[in-house]
């Protein structure tokens, strides 16, 4: 069976295309076919964070209009075997993407026998959006721990209840949070929500917290997820986000200000 | 920093962010759902009594309430209790 997972927040900039490349490629390294597609049509990027920028020959509207097939749109990663990115196109026409043509090609990556669809949303609540989240089995929302991201969340999470295939249908799409740029530190002393203020307030468990990072830049300048930089805590949180999301059971990393040593704390740093 | 931080006052905005977003996202999710005009119309309503009765921003509350087969259009208004010996029709 293959499960339709939507990545996606309203706002924009919260780091929805980061966590759809790190979570795509932590899917793949576990074995798992994974596509990994672009539904922000005008403005492509996730090429970009996959680092594959220059190989985009036909995108997600080529296909769709019958330009080229799947097969010749898809680009496969050149470190997963099982991965395989689709483009956004870059046309200014917003009404290129349509519900039957995404539907089509979602259709034919679960024939071809892939086993995750991860659909990387835009931000805002119009078409594009819209189309990401219809086909959904498994919604993460992204969220910064930050007024107007949560509200917006919590916005998403009202259309993901009404406005998808499985709420039309009677069923409900499975939603999870994913926060991100979580600073430990910030809420200890009381000026960053906590992953407990976010769950209480939107009223749904975490899938995962990553913490904010340096790496996470360091990472899209290269073009290289961060996720395939192991040894970077950013990383190991997006790790047990895909260990989560195939049913298991990790406690939360890196969401505790780590302990200082007797210099640090008398002068600071 | 470091042996001095107790100096510096502690600011605690996380608490105030967290109150704000309870409130405006309990009252975004009442409204979610219902048709459009619900706010405009809430507003209109409570310009409209506040000319004659002096009420709260909250005294005011429309919703679309299904029962069996119809759609009712609840709309009751709550005033407070000095206005109440008054000429303020219930």
């Amino acid at each position: 069976m293959t499960q339709i997972i939507v990545v996606t927040s309203g706002k924009g900039g919260v780091g929805k295309t980061t966590t759809s490349a790190s979570l795509a490629c932590g899917l793949a390294q576990r074995g798992k076919k994974t596509a990994v597609i672009d539904f922000d049509v005008g403005l492509r990027n996730l090429d970009l964070i996959m680092g594959c920028e220059r190989r985009v020959v036909y995108d997600f509207v080529n296909v769709i209009n019958g330009d080229c097939t799947l097969k010749q749109a898809l680009i496969r990663d050149k470190r997963l075997d099982s991965l395989y990115v689709l483009a956004a196109s870059q046309t200014r026409d917003k009404d290129a993407l349509t519900q039957d043509g995404v539907e089509r090609v979602l259709k034919e990556l679960a024939e071809d026998g892939f086993d995750y669809i991860l659909c990387d949303s835009p931000a805002g609540i119009e078409r594009g959006a819209f189309l990401a989240m219809y086909f959904a089995d498994i919604a993460v929302v992204v969220v910064n721990p930050e007024v107007s991201s949560v509200r917006d969340s919590d916005r998403i999470l009202g259309l993901l209840a009404a406005k998808t295939r499985k709420a039309e249908q009677g069923g409900k799409v499975k939603d999870s949070l994913l926060l991100t740029r979580y600073n430990p530190a910030r809420v200890e002393v009381g000026e960053m929500l906590s992953i407990k203020d976010v769950e209480e307030i939107l009223g749904i468990p975490v899938l995962g917290v990553i913490p904010e990072s340096p790496d996470v830049l360091n990472a899209s300048n290269k073009g290289e997820p961060v996720i395939l930089e192991p040894q970077t805590p950013a990383a190991q949180a997006y790790e047990d986000a895909v260990a989560r999301l195939l049913g298991e059971d990790r406690p939360l990393r890196f969401t505790q200000v780590e302990k200082k040593g007797f210099f640090s704390k008398l002068f600071g740093g | 920093m470091g042996l001095f931080d107790f100096l510096r006052p502690k600011k605690d905005t996380a608490s105030i962010a967290r109150e704000r977003l309870r409130i405006i996202v309990s009252q975004e999710r009442g409204s979610r759902g219902g048709p459009d005009y619900l706010p405009l119309l809430r507003r209109e309503l409570l310009e409209v009594i506040r000319k004659y009765v002096s009420v709260d921003l909250e005294a005011v509350k429309v919703d679309l309430v299904r029962d069996g087969e119809h759609d009712v259009l609840d709309i009751s208004v709550s005033l407070s209790e000095r206005d109440e010996g008054g000429s303020a029709p219930a």
